[in-house]
């Protein structure tokens, strides 16, 4: 279970989010650019520092400004898929998916089998030698999510992992994206601008605005969110959407 | 549309002999042009090219293979790869974190730090070479101390590495800067995520997207060590097997033996295409990795 409370103040406005996910439970975030998403999800990976307030992953602090407690985010075991995916451009797809098995200091042999299963999993393990600048768009989101998943994270942080792909590879990758998170039974945060995401990949969604969430609900109830704020983007939702 | 209906209009009510003037004027404007251009590219090409090919000219071979086993030559060059070496060694230990820091975090001051790091460009070698006095010479505010000790610095070997080492210190951090610059943030935090350290993420995902950029700076501070003359006269002397290198070899030779001047000379170009021939490898590296 993820727990937020945080504070930050950002350049134009305040962030102001509390939240909860539970285990297994997919969050979509969405929000106009600039409401402070990605913000927020760098602020739980620890890799920016809220003012104040306080983020708990399974009852451990990980932020808490009152007991002064910061946990850097090497040690969080948080998998984090970024928008641009990040795969290190100078390692094969096997060396990006085993860097965070490196890092942890596994046996070589142990590396070796879970990279190998984790890759056959994802349907990769032709490409093991690729260079990661040297695959396709929607190869790079599976080895970003491969290589997210394989430290066995307490939970899931995904940056718009779909928008780097065109329309037909996003229908097919939503279903897999949600059978995967799923499987983890981990809290997951997405980030999304898509509203067919929301409504084909998440359990609940939260609309930023600002800063502040709005609007909360089903996933299934984000279509009745149309008189609100996002009434353009619902607008764009094709009826027939499945994913 | 408009206007160039008006011309065709015009086209049409010019006589035959008319429209073929107008033709030949505008072909004739466009080759007087190119050929102004290149006229004025030859030139410049020339301007540069006819001085390092009057080197080899100008060198009898005999006299040139002769001059390669004299002793000052010998000694220059030994002294120049010796002290370039351990200057490029100084200049890459100290200016790669530098560099980084420099790249990636903003610190009080850091204007003035960086303002003062680019100094030795811009400032004349002959200055540097006094500054360097005015400060580790025996009389100078750092020298004074070290020589109560008993070490002197000002005119030994160590002396021509100091004045390498503040001259051409600048050409590699500029571009180890650059190139951290140039690693995306978000490959760092993908890292520290993955549970690396900020040294693991180093020197396992930063320093390996840099590379090129910085072995790029690494070999032009090299050749600026290598070409050093001004600091390393004023600061280090100019004693044969001790601080005399290349180029102040070819000095002292001039008012000699010219045949080892213009060896030594033919040397550093060769060096120096060398050089350049590398960095432009390297550079085509750095773009197609960047491209990708």
């Amino acid at each position: 279970m993820l727990e937020v409370d945080i504070k930050k103040r950002l350049r134009d406005f305040h962030l102001e989010v509390k939240l909860g996910v539970a285990e297994g439970e997919i969050l979509m975030l969405v929000g106009d650019n600039g409401c402070g998403k990605t913000t927020l999800l760098n602020l739980v990976a620890g890799l920016q520092t809220p003012d104040k307030g306080r983020i708990a992953l399974d009852g451990r602090p990980l932020f808490d400004s009152s007991l002064k407690v910061n946990v850097a985010p090497e040690t969080r075991n948080i998998g984090y898929v970024f928008q641009s995916y990040a795969l290190f451009p100078h390692m094969s797809v096997f060396d990006n998916v085993a860097f965070g098995l490196c890092t942890r200091k596994l046996s070589r042999k142990e590396i070796d089998y879970r990279v190998k299963d984790r890759l056959e999993a994802a349907g990769l393990w032709e490409i093991r030698n690729a260079k990661a600048v040297n695959i396709s768009g929607g190869q790079k989101q599976r080895v970003a999510l491969a290589r997210a998943l394989i430290i066995e994270p307490g939970l899931l942080l995904l940056d718009e992992p779909l928008s780097a792909l065109d329309v037909r590879a996003q229908a097919a990758m939503r279903r897999n994206l949600r059978e995967t998170i799923h499987a983890c039974n981990v809290p997951s945060i997405i980030v999304t601008h898509d509203l067919r995401d929301v409504a084909c990949i998440g359990d609940r969604a939260c609309l930023l605005e600002r800063g502040l969430i709005v609007l909360s609900g089903g996933a299934d109830e984000v279509m009745s969110w149309g008189a609100g704020p996002l009434s353009s983007e619902i607008g764009r939702v094709p009826k027939s959407s499945s994913g | 549309m408009a206007s160039n209906r008006t011309k065709l209009n015009y086209l049409s009510k010019l006589p035959n002999r008319g429209r073929e003037t107008l033709g030949i004027s505008t072909r004739a404007r466009e080759m007087a042009l190119k050929t102004a251009l290149g006229l004025m590219l030859i030139l410049a090409l020339a301007f540069i090219a006819l001085p390092v090919a009057s080197l080899f000219l100008k060198s009898p071979l005999d006299a040139t293979i002769r001059s390669m086993q004299d002793p000052v030559v010998i000694d220059a060059l030994r002294l120049s790869l010796v002290t370039s070496t351990l200057t490029i060694l100084v200049v890459v230990l100290m200016g790669t974190p530098i560099a980084y820091v420099n790249a990636r975090f903003q610190y009080p001051g850091k204007e003035i730090a960086d303002s003062l790091i680019d100094l030795p460009v811009i400032m004349p070698p002959a200055v540097a070479g006094i500054a360097l006095l005015m400060a580790f010479g025996r009389m100078g505010i750092l020298g004074h101390y070290l020589n109560a000790f008993g070490f002197s610095v000002a005119f030994t070997t160590l002396a021509v590495v100091m004045a390498q080492v503040f001259v051409s210190s600048p050409f590699f951090i500029r571009q180890a800067k650059t190139s951290f610059e140039d690693v995306d943030m978000a490959f760092e935090n993908a890292a520290r995520t993955l549970g690396a350290s900020r040294f693991y993420t180093f020197f396992h995902v930063i320093l390996p997207m840099a590379l090129n950029g910085l072995v790029s700076g690494a070999i032009m501070a090299f050749a600026r060590s290598l070409g050093e003359f001004g600091a390393t006269i004023m600061f280090a002397g100019n004693f044969e097997g001790r601080t005399q290198t290349m180029p102040l070899a070819i000095y002292t030779a001039m008012q000699g033996d010219l045949d080892v001047s213009l060896c030594l000379a033919m040397i550093l170009v060769a060096i120096s295409f060398l050089v350049i021939a590398l960095v432009k490898m390297l550079t085509r590296r750095v773009h197609k990795n960047a491209g990708s």
